[in-house]
């Protein structure tokens, strides 16, 4: 981004909740600032509309589930000098990748009534399963503040510090007392990526992991431990099957407890 | 165009919406002949693998249907399951998950009168332009909305996907600190959200007066959120148990958003829904912030959502400064749960309208079928009956631009939250 005109900037959308953009939307004057800043080429929810434009940075919200969104993809990806995938759906399918796991065919048959007319592949997948990615911001949702540090960074040349902690850490600098220590609620932080700020534990409750698995997650001895606590096999495969299932190790984890549960 | 006195227009992705849909319309011999709203986000199917999961684990899933109102994801869900479970009323609860829901209507109608439909009313492509001419607007927006998403964040430690509320209440009850600093800034807006209101009520939009039905959960005292009985212009009056008995949902080809009808009619939900049949339990400061407006309500013009966005606005501050003023921290912010085999339903009023959802969970409280109709669905069959009125009103002979502007208006002032469903607007226009 060396040249004098204003770094060019799109967001995009796929399969999502649309809660990721709220980065952007819920910014508040930082998103009249970063308008300054920046061009924003594409930001339909935003009123901004041109996905044919080339941009210097792309963020894209959402995970792949139809065939016209590859080719969407493809385009976005051609087109933009940084793409960073931002937030669960983007960077692992999301909550809707459980269809991968189990009958998605049966599921869409007991929904619609005629689910011939409804155009969807059988599985929702991460944007890195299609194109290359230059940076993955995790999180459902991810963490606005990440997201206007990342735009900083890559405006001043150099890509954005990744967080690679577990939420355990976070949740030690805060000075939360650790809810599965002290109460025995199983809770996914030891193997969780943080970004999130630990805000579960800060609250008396258990990490449900939205941010997925951290670096070096050892989801085995995380399962010993909550078999310890009392949970069926069934009830730990459910905890990794969640808002990052079909990311390994958590797909991993969560398949051999369901496994574990069928032949009980 | 097989024929000369046919066009067709094709709006393909409507932007200012939360999701994504196009709108197609055959014009035929100055008539039309079809208008199809489509909704080609496709499905993500949230009913079905819900199946199998602790009931523990729903408010964490359903809210991720929508970023823009998890809350009321979470609240419709937490009421039924409690409901099935016969949990006991807790009246701390009751009232902070008041204040939570007045955070969301907040933050969501903001957004949606700020950054989502008052361009189209003044003219500008969208909100960072309108910033430019009305700088002290667009900031007083966004300042209201940055109080809703705070109030969230009291109780849930951030404002998408919040992780403070559970089945039987809240993980925490907030600090009387935290929520005294919340509480100043909520003070230090209440004109600003007056001025809103009047704001909204000054903008030009269109005179376009319809006969549609209105349909709002309405409550013995308050103003509806949480609890009531549905009801309609028309005189409907049920329990919510008895939703499908009298509203149908149904697969329309052209769209992944399933539609309802009402005894086979359109109706409407929202908040000019809401307030229109339910006035009379507004409190007198809002009422008198509503008189000075000049607008009257029950109004039969759709373009009066936005003040009745704004009057929501002032009201949730109005109804959450109330809530917090008297808080106290409790012995435990919420009841325990003994999970029981059962049915029920659950109904509350989201941003844009009523949120219907109904569990039938085994005797571990784990789910066995789930049916989720979000308010999106239920206007879809309003929004093509007002489309096919105010388009044929305009003039079908106007040119395509013209049609496709004023369709957009038009569907936006429903603020549709399509990721429900699943996103927004591409507009085809044939003419024959």
């Amino acid at each position: 981004m060396s040249s004098t005109a204003k770094p060019r900037v799109g967001v995009y959308k796929f399969a999502s909740c649309d809660g990721c953009q709220l980065a952007f939307l819920n910014a508040g004057e930082q998103l009249l600032q970063l308008a300054e800043l920046v061009e924003i080429c594409h930001f339909a929810e935003a009123g901004i509309m041109d996905e044919q434009a080339s941009v210097d940075i792309a963020f894209v919200e959402g995970s792949i589930i139809t065939a016209s969104d590859i080719e969407r993809i493809e385009h976005i990806r051609e087109h933009s000098r940084y793409l960073i995938s931002i937030g669960a759906c983007a960077t692992a399918g999301g909550i809707q990748a459980l269809r991968n796991i189990k009958d998605s065919d049966s599921w869409m048959a007991d929904i619609y009534a005629s689910p011939e007319f409804i155009d969807t592949l059988n599985t929702s997948t991460p944007l890195a399963s299609h194109i290359s990615v230059d940076l993955e911001l995790w999180g459902c949702p991810v963490n606005g503040t990440q997201v206007m540090a990342a735009i900083r960074s890559l405006l001043f040349g150099v890509l954005p510090q990744q967080e690679h902690d577990k939420v355990c850490l976070q949740c030690k600098r805060n000075g939360s007392v650790c809810v599965m220590v002290t109460q025995g609620i199983p809770c996914m932080g030891p193997v969780t990526r943080t970004g999130c700020g630990a805000i579960c534990p800060a609250v008396g409750r258990d990490c449900y992991a939205c941010f997925g698995p951290a670096d070096q997650a050892n989801t085995d001895s995380l399962s010993k431990r909550f078999v310890g606590l009392g949970l069926l096999p069934e009830a730990i495969s459910k905890r990794f099957h969640f808002i990052t299932n079909d990311v390994d190790p958590f797909r991993q984890a969560g398949d051999q407890y369901c496994k574990d549960a069928q032949d009980s | 165009m097989t024929e000369k006195n046919q066009r067709s227009i094709h709006v393909p992705v409507l932007t200012r919406v939360e999701g994504e849909g196009a709108l197609d319309l055959v014009i035929h011999k100055g008539e039309i002949s079809e208008l199809r709203l489509r909704i080609y986000e496709p499905p993500r199917l949230f009913e079905k693998f819900l199946e199998g999961y602790s009931y523990k684990q729903v408010p964490d899933m359903v809210a991720r249907i929508c970023g823009i109102c998890p809350v009321a994801y979470q609240m419709s869900a937490i009421h039924a399951l409690e409901t099935v479970f016969a949990a006991p009323q807790h009246e701390w609860v009751r009232n902070m998950r008041r204040v939570f829901y007045c955070g969301e209507w907040i933050q969501s109608h903001a957004l949606h009168i700020h950054l989502l439909a008052a361009p189209d009313f003044l003219g500008f492509e969208n909100a960072i332009a309108m910033a430019q001419k009305y700088p002290q607007q667009v900031n007083r927006g966004l300042r209201l909305q940055a109080a809703g998403n705070r109030l969230i964040a009291l109780f849930g430690g951030r404002s998408v996907h919040p992780v403070g509320a559970k089945v039987g209440g809240f993980y925490h009850a907030p600090a009387k600190n935290d929520v005294d600093d919340v509480l100043e800034q909520l003070r230090s807006l209440q004109q600003d959200a007056k001025d809103l209101v009047a704001w909204t009520a000054s903008l030009d939009v269109p005179e376009d007066k319809q006969e549609f039905t209105s349909v709002a959960l309405r409550h013995d005292n308050e103003y509806p959120m949480n609890e009531g009985r549905l009801v309609s212009s028309q005189g409907l009056n049920i329990d919510i148990e008895e939703y499908q008995q009298h509203f149908k949902e149904f697969q329309a080809p052209h769209s992944t958003a399933l539609h309802a009808t009402l005894h086979d009619q359109p109706y409407l939900v929202g908040p000019l829904a809401r307030l229109n049949l339910n006035m009379d339990r507004l409190p007198d400061a809002v009422l008198e912030v509503i008189a000075a407006t000049g607008v009257h309500f029950p109004s039969d013009n759709m373009f009066h959502s936005i003040v009745a966005r704004a009057i929501e606005i002032y009201y949730g501050l109005f109804e959450s400064i109330r809530l917090l003023e008297a808080y106290q921290l409790p012995a435990q912010p919420y009841v325990e749960i003994k999970p029981r085999a059962g049915v029920a339903s659950g109904c509350t009023e989201a941003p844009r309208g009523i949120l219907w959802h109904q569990y039938q969970v085994d005797e571990n409280g784990d789910i066995e079928k789930a049916i989720i109709i979000p308010p999106t669905s239920q206007n879809q069959a309003r929004i093509e009956q007002d489309l096919r009125t105010s388009l044929t009103s305009l003039g079908l002979d106007q040119d395509d631009d013209t049609l496709r502007q004023h369709g957009e208006m038009l569907i936006r002032n429903y603020d549709p939250c399509i990721s429900c469903s699943t996103h927004f607007l591409k507009i085809k226009v044939e003419r024959s």
